[in-house]
């Protein structure tokens, strides 16, 4: 056995040590912290399977956006008076739900193992149609996204804002129109006043280059957006701007101008170069990159908006 | 062992742990970590698929990959979603959990 | 002189890890959460800053060099910042 599968081995314990820990912690905290640890392990396995956008995401979505937002929740729920947890399930039923765990995680190991030999891939499909349609992008990746795949991705767009939307309207009718209520009930604390201000502007060029950088090397609109999202996310932390009214003008043009843009270049694909999503080829890489950076201002406005939550009854004018 | 079975296995062994936190644990937030939990087991599984299509001069397929890009975000904006959803729940109940016999509202009266 | 560079990569690479097992050393075993905390912020920052400087040698060029000096001075704040907020946190009481 070589270093590097000695290496592999001991990072999938790892991996599954803490997600059991996860599962097994006694608090909600604990396993929160756990979640994130996860998270960041986990891009570590995406790197080996050769799949670094997907380990960026993983972990600026998956491990850091996601952490934020439960432990912001946990801290809500805590807050609420009388709420009672439930009872814990029997051993019986605990046993019998452990043999279905393992009968169902039994099944995937099989199929993984089961997995047909010579393996079908679609990669030359998306290669040859990334370079017919001209794209010329150097990271195959967005070029599946954005030009063979592009449907897709616009439809996901829209998914975030029907989600924005959603959480939205959970709150209460007599909050509609109001801000979320803001990150931390303290007032400012000078080391995260000084952290937030440090970090924020490393931060946003840090996440426009990884955007910029996504058409040709690992890197991408998402990966770049969930990055800016997190540097508005620590200035608020920071107390140092609040969150903004679900109904201002600036807010509700940020989070649909990605997918309007999305949907009028595929439309307007049909006019130009003769079928939906058509790019023209001469044009293929400014228009993706145009997409692309509209794409980046709706996430970074959606994924705080999402974390910070439904606008509440504000108690102080 | 290749570190894509490797992978598959661990993404196996994920699902089958999130599936057993998510039936079992009466708080709902720890109902939607374990949630999460099967969500990225399920994208080991479709990252493995993505390493062993590798042709075309490439190392991998990028349809997968993207497809799990698109995964992670649209997950996050579902649990940012039932987040939302868990948290007025318990404010208008009053009791942290999901089994409707035992919602009441903090006057008394039922929920529903 | 590659392999000059190699040796300087192994011995500051080495140097790292000892100060990162250091570290985790005094997580486990120190007595409460603050002296935790000192274990945790100054060792792993050295360590970091170690293995940072062992793997330049071995940037494509200036600006990948450039960009692991970045992300350890990243990651120094981000430790210093956190760990004032964890200290006054532990000092207050909770979790």
């Amino acid at each position: 056995m070589t270093l590097l599968s000695i290496l592999d081995v001991e990072l999938a314990l790892l991996i599954v040590g803490v997600a059991i820990w996860t599962i097994a912690a006694r608090d909600l905290f604990g396993a929160v912290v756990g979640y994130v640890a996860y998270g960041l392990l986990l891009a570590f396995v995406w790197i080996r399977l050769y799949a670094p956008d997907v380990a960026l995401t993983e972990a600026a979505v998956g491990g850091g956006v996601t952490g934020v937002l439960l432990i912001t929740a946990g801290k809500r729920l805590g807050a609420l008076k009388n709420a009672v947890p439930d009872a814990q399930p029997r051993l019986a039923f605990k046993l019998l739900t452990a043999a279905l765990a393992a009968l169902v995680a039994c099944a995937i190991g099989a199929a993984v193992l089961m997995l047909p030999d010579p393996p079908p891939s679609l990669a030359p499909d998306a290669a040859a149609a990334a370079n017919g349609a001209g794209a010329g992008l150097g990271n195959p990746i967005t070029a599946v996204l954005m030009s063979y795949r592009s449907f897709d991705t616009m439809l996901e767009k829209v998914v975030l804002i029907l989600a924005v939307i959603g959480v939205w309207s959970v709150g209460t009718d007599k909050a509609w129109g109001g801000a979320p209520a803001p990150f931390r009930k303290a007032k400012s604390y000078p080391p995260m006043v000084f952290f937030a201000q440090f970090l924020a502007p490393v931060g946003v060029l840090i996440g426009i280059h990884l955007f910029w950088a996504g058409a040709n090397a690992p890197g991408g609109a998402f990966q770049g957006g969930a990055l800016l999202a997190a540097m508005w996310m620590v200035t608020m932390m920071a107390r140092l701007v609040e969150p903004p009214p679900v109904d201002a003008q600036w807010l509700r043009l940020s989070l649909v101008a990605g997918p309007a843009v999305f949907l009028i270049a595929g439309l307007a694909g049909e006019i130009v170069a003769g079928s939906f999503f058509a790019y023209p080829p001469s044009l293929a890489k400014p228009i993706i990159l145009l997409i692309e950076a509209f794409m980046v201002l709706s996430i970074a406005a959606a994924l705080p908006m999402l974390v910070a939550g439904p606008p509440s009854e504000r108690t102080d004018p | 062992m290749t570190p894509s079975v490797l992978a598959g296995l661990v993404g196996a062994a994920l699902v089958g742990l999130g599936l057993y936190g998510l039936i079992l644990h009466p708080h709902p937030l720890r109902k939607l970590l374990a949630f999460n939990l099967i969500g990225s087991g399920v994208f080991l599984v479709f990252g493995i698929v993505a390493r062993r299509g590798a042709a075309a001069g490439l190392r991998f397929d990028p349809v997968p990959q993207a497809m799990v890009i698109t995964g992670i975000v649209v997950a996050f904006a579902a649990s940012a979603l039932a987040v939302a959803l868990i948290l007025r729940l318990s404010a208008e109940t009053s009791r942290l959990t999901l089994d409707p016999e035992a919602w009441t509202k903090p006057d008394g009266k039922d929920a529903t | 002189m590659t392999t000059l560079l190699d040796l300087f990569t192994l011995v500051a690479v080495s140097a790292g890890t000892f100060f990162f097992f250091a570290g985790t050393v005094g997580l486990l075993r120190f007595p409460d959460s603050l002296t935790r905390l000192h274990a945790l912020s100054k060792a792993d920052n050295l360590g970091l800053g170690l293995v940072a400087l062992g793997l330049i040698p071995h940037a494509e060029n200036l600006l990948s060099a450039l960009k692991l000096i970045v992300i350890w001075v990243l990651v120094l704040l981000s430790s210093a910042s956190t760990s004032q907020l964890i200290g006054r946190a532990l000092r207050r009481g909770r979790k």
